[in-house]
């Protein structure tokens, strides 16, 4: 058995037990993730809050509901208490002194699954309004961690890593779908769509989400790549950019499913890999990733958006004529806020809109749509999901937008279902479709 | 021992002591949790200038941030810039930081810091009164929380009623002609080195820490600070 072969084997095995806990949820366990989730920059910043309560107002499930419980730095009680209980500095005397905080219970954490998951989608909102610098995303991210590793995470998130293990997606979507969807792209474009080429530049992986509602974008991708004289290739097996390992909270999982990008892109040679249209994918796989495997990759990620911006500005990707409607775009968290990618949107966008407007208070400091960090996924939480929506809302109204541009299909989808609950006509589209669509026509005979 | 002798000499030693090994314990012990390196290839390298725009960055809210904001952000500016300038712009205080460092700096107009001292005591009972109030700042708050706040709010009080302790000398050495007052605020300001490295005060260094911490992990994204 090869190394990468074991060391795939010992991933899935301890996603497999992290996704075991389920069953049988224990607060001490938790109580000790949490604790060895405080490293040296976490303790700095839970060690910080002033209690201001800043980090409230910044947060829409605290807006729309104005329940206290939603205030993004209350969502730390337990792990904030468990590290006080056990490693802050003056934890063992205060132990002895009878003065360090409670054990966190069982029942605790099963209240706080609601705050920690149905009530935060880790858009980091509140990371940019913290006067005191503390990356509250962050450290929801890491107390994530120790509820999914004890038991606490919902159970529908441990299903979908469940699937998302045994079939390669979160919502079983195998390579005979997508090669379907592929062949159907061929037809639909003419072009051929290369799969598993050995030394293409490009890695093409995508997330469940644009292989079953969108797969206009691969087409669109293969008509763009054709005009950019992009070498690239999608793999037949990891091809699945989502990541609900990163979601969930467990890095175990999200290790496990990463891992099997990597060794597509390991395996064909790639140079570059291309994040898709998908906030957190991108940052599992640009961020995360190399940590969560403990290596560097011998390949580069790039964002969809970073790539289409750099075709454009070396001449590579020409568009023709541009859509009237009024365009806003609505920043994914995970791009935009946390993933640094403000600017290469607006400017693909600006290409292909005359009449770009913005939201209030865009780019780093959007409101999420809802549904990010694995809330999407929640039953139990779709009610606050489309309250939390009307933040969003009325933002799009005072802009007047009369369409939604966006980069990523779970913002896509969850703003879709959003408006739909609300009665409200405004189509949602994909960036890379748009662009696609607006494509200097190409002369030459397309099939080859 | 008079009062104000031992306020002078024993009381304060001890709680200078303890405000410095206490704080230094703080940060040592949370710098020895340590952290692992970073492997995914960063945007931005440049970590100190980034801990510096993280630490500057929050001084002042986001635009987006600013309405609807909490009370206590204004009560906030007001009794941090009102306590600095009555702190470190009062002649007697630099006067006994002198004492006890060496060093001295120009003092404020008296005029100037008897008119911060309005703005502080209303900035902190504005803020005391939102913790109690708020519904989110209630949820939030505890002991430390509460007490913090009353170790800070006692020596601007006890400091208020000082003001008359008139001293023999214009150099303000030996013995002030009334010394229960400037006894009383002295141990008062001890109360407050005692706690301080133990609870949120501590936020008066470790914001610091906790911001460039912060304006590292997202400069190295290219996100916003």
């Amino acid at each position: 058995m090869s190394t990468t072969a074991t060391t795939s084997n010992a991933l899935e095995k301890r996603a497999r037990a992290v996704l075991a806990s389920a069953a049988a949820p224990d607060a001490r366990m938790a109580a000790r993730e949490f604790v060895d989730q405080v490293n040296r920059d976490a303790a700095f910043q839970l060690e910080t809050c002033v209690r201001c309560g800043q980090c409230a107002d910044a947060c829409h499930f605290y807006l729309v509901t104005r329940d206290s419980r939603y205030t993004p730095v209350y969502k730390l009680r337990p792990m904030l208490r468990a590290y006080q209980r056990e490693r802050a500095p003056f934890a063992a005397v205060k132990r002895r002194l009878g003065l360090a905080p409670p054990e966190v219970t069982a029942a605790e954490l099963s209240e706080w699954s609601e705050l920690l998951y149905d009530a935060c989608n880790l858009c980091g909102r509140c990371t940019l309004a913290c006067p005191m610098g503390i990356d509250i995303a962050g450290l929801v991210r890491r107390a994530r961690e120790g509820m999914s590793a004890a038991g606490f995470a919902p159970a529908d998130l441990y299903k979908v890593a469940e699937r998302a293990l045994d079939s390669g997606s979160p919502v079983g979507i195998g390579w005979p779908t997508l090669k379907r969807q592929i062949e159907e792209q061929e037809k639909e474009t003419g072009l051929k769509i290369p799969v598993d080429v050995e030394g293409a530049d490009y890695l093409v992986i995508l997330s469940s989400i644009e292989i079953a509602s969108f797969p206009e974008t691969i087409g669109a991708l293969a008509r763009i790549f054709k005009q950019a004289k992009v070498s690239w290739t999608v793999p037949s097996a990891g091809f699945e950019a989502t990541n609900i390992g990163v979601q969930i909270g467990s890095r175990d999982v999200a290790a496990a499913l990463l891992s099997r990008v990597v060794e597509a892109a390991e395996r064909l040679k790639v140079k570059y890999v291309i994040s898709p249209e998908c906030g957190h994918a991108y940052s599992a796989l640009r961020w995360e990733g190399p940590n969560l495997l403990g290596r560097p990759y011998p390949f580069k990620v790039v964002q969809i958006m970073e790539l289409l911006d750099q075709l454009v500005r070396e001449g590579r990707l020409r568009t023709r004529g541009k859509d009237t409607r009024r365009f806003a775009f609505h920043d994914p968290c995970q791009l935009v806020r946390r993933g640094g990618i403000t600017e290469a949107p607006r400017r693909v966008m600006g290409g292909v809109s005359e009449r770009v407007v913005e939201l209030p208070s865009p780019g780093e400091a959007n409101f999420c749509c809802g549904g990010g960090g694995g809330v999407s996924a929640i039953r139990r939480a779709e009610k606050l999901r489309f309250a939390a929506f009307a933040c969003k809302k009325q933002q799009v109204e005072t802009a007047g937008a009369e369409a939604l541009v966006t980069a990523c299909a779970n913002c896509r989808n969850v703003l879709e279902e959003a408006i739909d609950t609300y009665h409200m006509t405004l189509p949602v589209l994909g960036l890379t479709e748009l662009v696609a669509q607006y494509l200097e026509p190409d002369p030459a005979p397309a099939l080859r | 021992m008079e009062l104000l002798e031992f306020a002078r000499g024993p009381a304060l030693w001890f709680s200078l002591f303890v405000l410095v090994t206490g704080s230094a314990w703080r940060i040592i012990a949370i710098f020895r949790l340590g952290t692992k390196t970073d492997l995914s290839e960063p945007r931005s390298t440049r970590r100190f200038a980034a801990a510096l725009r993280g630490i500057f960055a929050r001084m002042i809210p986001r635009k987006e941030f600013r309405q609807g904001g909490k009370l206590g952000v204004f009560g906030g500016y007001f009794y941090h810039l009102g306590l600095a300038a009555i702190v470190f712009g009062y002649l007697p205080h630099i006067l006994f930081i002198e004492r006890l460092t060496g060093v001295a700096w120009p003092p404020l107009p008296e005029a100037l810091v008897y008119l911060a001292v309005g703005p502080t005591f209303i900035g902190l009972l504005m803020v005391l009164l939102e913790r109690l109030t708020d519904p989110v700042l209630r949820l939030l708050s505890g002991f430390d929380d509460y007490f913090s706040w009353f170790v800070v709010f006692l020596p601007l009080l006890t400091g208020m009623a000082a003001l008359g302790s008139a001293y023999p000398q214009p150099t303000l050495s030996g013995a002030p002609l009334y010394p229960l007052p400037l006894a009383i605020h002295l141990l008062s300001v001890e109360l407050l080195f005692l706690w301080l490295p133990f609870g949120n005060l501590a936020h008066a260094f470790l914001v610091f820490i906790s911001r460039g911490v912060t304006g590292v992990a997202l400069a190295r994204k290219g996100a916003a600070l």
